[in-house]
């Protein structure tokens, strides 16, 4: 089953030419195929199918998101690709290993070029910043003197060297997710797995840890994968999105194009979120449906792509009317337009229709909210 | 008090703290990794055992049910086994040891499931062996705790130590009873329970000192 391109089909093509992104095999640092993942009943619970019918390519290289709610299945996701579960059935292809099928030592050597972030830093509270950034070289057996060069490096890298000798509870937030990803990248891992890893922090924080994360993959080239709930995160970072909703994949493709163009409730509402469209109270409680005489109409406008900054002096122009703007919400996702507009115009039937029919031929979906005096 | 009797006291002082350390060091060795198994072979767990588990946990139970008089009566054939004798400091360290040592493992099981889950499945993800996690997470993490469960148990065991004085055990409970009980001295009683008490404040002093010590959890300096 390929849910994105059911969807991608039933978008207007002509307008928005749907950015499919089947990756091919040898392009793909993580692969699910036909994967699900289902948990036995144990002590009185029934069974879980916490993912189901799972299959997806993440480019290499790349930043990646995959959103969803709690309960969505993102947890069981990172598990199946770090090798800490086996999937029920199909396989998780992690930089063209079979993680699904190793176990032992071998899938400890895999786990190496795996790296790790987490919600709660998961910092060892008995090892100074340096040393916890070693663990994972201690694991992997490295010479002291090498573990002490490379974790200099990695100090300098997440820019927080003056704290190599603190323990976590005298650092921030910002400052232990720093010393996390150091930790992450400590053993040059071609995978970088981001779980909620600035769902703790503030957003001010959260912006300067997504720096660092984008610095990181320019500059080392590491593929990483943001999993997270929160709109704002794969907006400003991912490239690609993956939409998990109950367990499925419910959508997926380049970030601008999934977010201009929601097909799905889940993904609709994660765009709300950021954009919040609903029309302002002081508005919608004055709106009527009745013209009076000389009310202005209100037309909602959902801007989806382009041209929405330039919408209001559009109609001015070219209708020669006065339209005003009651309220407006344009963001940029992926270099996209999106969000909506809230326009005023002469509430004369014969203008409304006229404007309607303008935003229409331009590709603009908007409806009439009604009237206001 | 004649300094006779004084010497006795410093003498049986000696005793107690003899037995006390090797038993609680003996404790300590077996304890520790019984501890540590323990609390982590439930089902789903890094080394997962949970047949092994529960056998475990009920012969720790056993041992910790029966009191320690009866224990110490009870394995009097052991005792002359592996000590030579049943009387005297040296063979009361076996009945110590073996009171000592699933009270140790189940202090030190409950400083270890202490430790966050979250952490384990950190070390884990970096491909660490279940040993690693083992000496590289849990023990660090726990250390605090750990102290503080052994300061605890040498609290107990000297107790434990004033008691085997009542079957042949030496120490200072032997002193108490074979002065200050049965030839009624009142004041060699009285040194005896002061002399405990000094004992037990040091080691609880001394523990919770460490304790903090190795505590990186608290905001210090």
């Amino acid at each position: 089953m390929n849910v994105h391109q059911s969807l991608a089909a039933s978008r207007p093509a002509e307008a928005f030419p749907p950015i499919v992104t089947d990756v091919v095999a040898e392009d793909a640092m993580v692969r699910f195929e036909a994967v699900s993942k289902t948990y036995p009943a144990y002590r009185g619970k029934p069974s879980v199918t916490a993912l189901q019918d799972i299959d997806f390519a993440i480019p290499r290289g790349a930043i990646t998101g995959v959103i969803g709610r709690s309960g969505a299945g993102k947890s069981s996701l990172v598990r199946l690709i770090n090798g800490l579960e086996k999937p029920t059935t199909g396989r998780v292809i992690v930089d063209d290993s079979d993680i699904s099928a190793l176990s032992g030592s071998a899938l400890r050597l895999a786990q190496r070029s795996i790296g790790m972030i987490f919600q709660h830093f998961n910092l060892l509270s008995s090892r100074t910043a340096a040393d916890n950034i070693a663990l994972p070289l201690e694991i992997a057996g490295w010479p002291k003197a090498e573990i002490a060069a490379r974790v200099s490096e990695l100090l300098d890298l997440v820019d927080i060297a003056n704290k190599r000798n603190r323990y976590p509870s005298e650092l921030s937030g910002g400052q232990k997710q720093r010393i996390g990803i150091a930790r992450a990248l400590a053993t040059r891992p071609s995978v970088l797995l981001s779980d909620e890893a600035t769902s703790a922090l503030d957003p001010q924080t959260t912006r300067s840890i997504l720096d660092v994360l984008a610095n990181i993959n320019r500059e080392l080239g590491v593929t990483i994968i943001l999993i997270t709930h929160e709109m704002s995160v794969v907006r400003q970072l991912a490239k690609e999105v993956i939409v998990l909703d109950a367990g499925r994949v419910v959508e997926r493709g380049h970030v601008a194009d999934i977010f201009t163009h929601p097909q799905h409730a889940i993904t609709q509402s994660f765009l709300s979120e950021v954009l919040g469209d609903a029309v302002p109270v002081s508005l919608s409680s004055r709106l009527q449906q009745q013209a009076a005489p000389g009310a202005q109409a209100v037309i909602r406008v959902l801007v989806r792509g382009d041209g929405g900054d330039r919408l209001v002096a559009r109609l001015s122009r070219e209708l020669a009317i006065d339209a005003a703007l009651l309220s407006a919400r344009i963001d940029e996702i992926g270099g996209q337009q999106v969000g909506s507009l809230t326009l005023g115009v002469p509430g004369d039937e014969a203008v409304v229709a006229r404007v309607l029919s303008f935003l229409s031929q331009h590709r603009f979906s908007a409806e009439r909210l009604g009237y206001v005096a | 008090m004649s300094p006779e009797l004084i010497n006795l006291i410093i003498q049986a002082t000696g005793e107690s703290l003899f037995m006390v350390a090797v038993a609680a060091s003996l404790g300590t060795l077996f304890g520790l990794p019984i501890g540590v198994f323990l609390a982590t072979s439930r089902k789903g767990e890094l080394f997962a055992a949970p047949a092994a588990n529960a056998v475990l946990g009920v012969i720790v139970n056993a041992t910790r049910s029966t009191p320690f008089i009866i224990l110490v009566v009870a394995i009097i054939p052991f005792t002359r086994l592996v000590a030579g004798t049943s009387i005297g400091s040296g063979a009361a360290i076996v009945p110590l040891t073996i009171a000592a040592t699933p009270f140790i493992a189940r202090l030190v099981e409950g400083a270890i499931r202490e430790v966050d889950a979250g952490l384990i499945e950190t070390a884990s993800s970096f491909g660490a062996t279940p040993l690693q996690v083992v000496f590289k997470v849990l023990i660090p993490e726990a250390l605090p705790g750990l102290v503080l469960s052994l300061t605890l148990a040498v609290v107990s065991l000297l107790g434990y130590s004033a008691m085997v004085g009542a079957v042949g055990g030496g120490g200072l409970g032997d002193l108490g009873i074979r002065y200050g009980y049965q030839r009624f001295m009142p004041g060699m009683m009285l040194a005896v329970v002061v002399v405990l008490i000094a004992l037990v404040q040091t080691v609880q002093t001394a523990g919770d000192y460490l304790a903090r010590r190795v505590n990186r959890r608290l905001r210090h300096r």
